[in-house]
């Protein structure tokens, strides 16, 4: 692989792309003018505006083709790499068939005064978020949500019971921080009542920073638009290194 | 016909339908809700919420219908305490009682005697009074069909607008009309199928979608009233009543003049875990309201393929769509307002993908002759490759056109991307024209070879649905979806959410939306 690369149309550094987009611009030659303008500045140079037609009559909607003039830097692509694969459903079951031979029990709650149950259902529901199916949708999985405003204790009992091996809770309303509140609350409950055997921790919210985890005496933090495959995919590594420690 | 089905199976699939249905129906009948109490004071004339609680608005029904639980138990219904309330406080309105209500300064009891004979003469009166309007705008909407016109074409192109504003959705949908949709499908904020109360009021903020309220049906309807007068057709309006306020949504279509309403039998039990008898009990009561209005309701079928695989499930879909059908004809909702859903959700890797469909949607358009199917596009296979999404869409218009369905949403090759943008639609419409204007005869032509693939799938799928009728039948539908048989998803009677809002009839049961509802109209 060389370390400067241009798109590849049909020749090697022809820097050919096409693209798609809409301007609020009535269809006619200045509509074309203006795409050609936006292609341009994209680093499209030349801009062949290969088809426009109007969307109604305050749009347009163009496609293009033509060269890019960036170059781009292999050495200087950074990847975050995530330090867990993204697994399948059925990879996920797999997984967890093997490491525990038994179903994972995943316990779900809305803790505190919240009662937007909207995340931690789009999680669990077997009705998902973004196109992926929710926990309850693994095999392998045990999924019991207990719903909105349930208190601490009663969480940490139902836990207690189910076995779980994990607690997701979400928190919506950050009224005077009320979720890092409830969220360090809670750590602290489970781990003053069954200390280093106690579930996996795991908090979400569209308002938490993933990197508060430590901060908050949990083992993660999802924030907005995460997916339930990201959550199973996070169990699963989650209970294999736990298990590797106590190996 | 082209398959040329037996007779005598489909006979038999319906009588199992039928009597996988009775023990329900006799649950479904022996209990209320609250959501089936509260719809009935909206059809008696409650609305508006009570903006001084803390927690936020809460429905003037929703006070209304728990402090009658507390005082007095809700077997006997709402409406008996209610209106003797009424008249032993002296109040004149409903909103009036509410307020009172709310205060502190009701006690309510259950009339006996005279007493009880005059609150249900009052009460009577106050729901027929609702049902009047229902009435009004099932002629009203049949006198605009009948000057507007309904769309050229089968079948009718049903869009969905979701921005979670109630005004931008006006914009969007108008924009969707010129362009040639002849449904919009408002969908709903996330999670709102699991709120035990209706919002109230025009909202601006939902989440992946908008939530569905008395004063965003009307906004929405009015602005479909004027794009169908400008573009010549009576554009029609969809939302949802499914989720823990079906039967209160339902009403709400009803007063607002909705369309069409998504309405499944199963849905809210497999896919929101909602409890199985909370949601038989809604759905016969939502189901009775839509007759009354004249809405076609459409199923979910869809969902299953969601979950299951499209091919090996095939069948839970007709098992579905004859219970549906049967749940259907039992609250008094003619064939052609039973819009039954199915999907165009096979891989398209498996070998003979589009001959499998093909063979699924002939199936249910012969089974169900009479009834505006509606046909669900791929969901689970479109991948985020935009180009193969746009090919699979159009496939999937092709089969559509080509087995006489019905309604046809749209599909998005940018399904599972993002949310449509401006040109997602467009395109997509152009998809669906292309097809409609090319192929839109190519029915007559269609004829699968008599021992061919396509018939012989369908002889089998719909073998594969009697024997699990049957199954079912042994088991108890009741007991069928706590093992798990539609969408894998299991689902224990006594569980779910909403269970706590069942309540077991007394002798003396008194509601009159039921009994005028029970009546045909």
């Amino acid at each position: 692989m060389k370390r400067h690369v241009r798109p590849y149309g049909d020749t090697t550094g022809d820097g050919m792309v096409q693209t798609s987009f809409t301007l609020p611009v009535p269809f006619g030659p200045k509509a074309d003018g203006a795409a050609r303008q936006l292609a341009n500045r994209m680093g499209i140079d030349p801009a062949m505006v290969v088809h426009s037609h109007a969307i109604g009559e305050e749009f347009t909607f163009f496609v293009v083709y033509g060269p890019v003039r960036h170059v781009v830097d292999l050495e200087q692509v950074r990847v975050v790499e995530r330090e867990y694969p993204l697994l399948s459903p059925a990879e996920v079951n797999a997984a967890v068939r093997k490491l525990l031979r038994r179903k994972l029990v995943v316990v779900g709650a809305c803790i505190g005064t919240d009662a937007h149950t909207v995340g931690i259902d789009a999680i669990l529901n077997i009705k998902g978020f973004a196109g992926e199916k929710g926990l309850e949708y693994y095999r392998e999985l045990k999924v019991v949500n207990l719903g909105a405003q349930v208190p601490v204790p009663e969480l940490v009992r139902r836990a207690r019971a189910e076995k779980a091996d994990a607690v997701l809770v979400s928190q919506v309303v950050t009224q005077r921080d009320a979720h890092l509140l409830n969220t360090r609350e809670m750590a602290a409950a489970f781990r003053e009542a069954m200390g280093a055997r106690r579930p996996l921790l795991i908090a979400g919210g569209p308002r938490f920073d993933p990197l508060a985890a430590g901060e908050l005496g949990v083992d993660r933090v999802f924030g907005r638009g995460t997916t339930p495959g990201e959550v199973a995919s996070y169990l699963v590594h989650a209970v294999r290194s736990r298990k590797e420690v106590a190996a | 016909m082209l398959l040329d089905l037996d007779p005598e199976v489909v006979a038999t699939a319906r009588r199992l339908a039928a009597r996988a249905a009775e023990p329900v129906v006799a649950i479904a009948k022996a209990h209320t809700t609250v959501s089936v109490e509260r719809a009935t004071l909206r059809l008696a004339g409650i609305t508006g919420a009570d903006s001084t609680h803390r927690a936020g608005d809460v429905p003037w029904v929703n006070r209304v219908v728990d402090t009658v639980r507390e005082h007095c138990g809700l077997e006997h219904g709402a409406a008996l305490p209610v209106f003797h309330a009424l008249r032993q406080h002296d109040l004149g309105t409903l909103t009036e009682l509410a307020e009172a209500c709310a205060a502190g300064q009701v006690r309510f009891t259950v009339p006996e005697g005279r007493d009880r004979a005059r609150a249900e003469k009052a009460a009577r009166a106050a729901v027929a009074r609702g049902l009047r309007t229902v009435d009004r705008n099932r002629a009203q909407r049949e006198k605009l069909v009948a000057r507007w016109g309904d769309p050229p074409q089968r079948p009718w192109i049903y869009l969905i607008v979701a921005t979670g504003d109630i005004d931008e959705d006006v914009v969007q949908a108008r924009n969707a009309a010129r362009a040639g949709a002849d449904v919009i499908a408002v969908i709903r904020s996330t999670g709102q199928s699991l709120l035990d109360y209706v919002p109230e009021g025009a909202t601006h903020h939902g989440f992946a979608g908008t939530y569905a309220t008395q004063e965003n049906f009307r906004i929405m309807r009015a602005a479909l009233d004027e794009v169908s007068k400008e573009v010549g057709r009576y554009v029609r309006l969809t939302n949802y009543a499914s989720g823990l306020c079906m039967p209160e949504i339902a009403v709400l279509a009803g007063l607002q003049r909705l369309d069409m309403m998504l309405n499944d039998s199963m849905y809210g039990i497999l896919f929101r875990d909602i409890n199985p008898i909370r949601t038989f009990v809604d759905q016969r009561f939502s189901r009775q309201v839509h007759a009354r209005a004249g809405i076609i309701i459409n199923t979910g079928e869809d969902n299953y393929l969601t979950t299951a695989d499209a091919v090996q499930a095939a069948h839970t879909v007709t098992v579905s769509q004859l219970l549906n059908e049967h749940f259907a004809h039992e609250a008094g909702l003619p064939d052609h307002l039973l819009g039954l859903g199915h999907a165009f959700e096979i891989d398209p890797k498996v070998p003979e993908s589009f001959r499998l469909e093909l063979a699924h949607a002939l199936l249910a358009r012969e089974l169900f002759p009479d009834a505006p199917l509606k046909w669900m596009p791929p969901t689970k296979h479109m991948t985020g490759n935009v180009f193969d999404g746009y090919l699979l869409d159009g496939f999937f218009n092709l089969a559509g056109v080509l087995t006489g369905q019905s309604i046809l949403l749209v599909g998005m090759m940018t399904e599972a991307v993002v949310t449509p943008f401006l040109s997602d639609r467009d395109l997509a419409l152009a998809n669906v024209r292309y097809v409609l204007g090319a192929a839109g005869g190519l029915r007559e032509d269609f004829r699968p070879a008599p021992d061919g693939f396509i018939v012989k799938r369908a002889h089998q799928v719909l073998g594969e649905a009697v024997d699990l009728l049957g199954r079912i039948v042994d088991d108890g539908l009741l007991n069928a979806i706590a093992d798990g048989t539609f969408g894998l998803m299991k689902r224990p009677a006594d569980g779910g959410k909403g269970a706590e809002g069942v309540v077991e009839k007394a002798a003396g049961y008194c509601n009159p939306a039921s009994e005028l509802l029970e009546v045909p109209a």
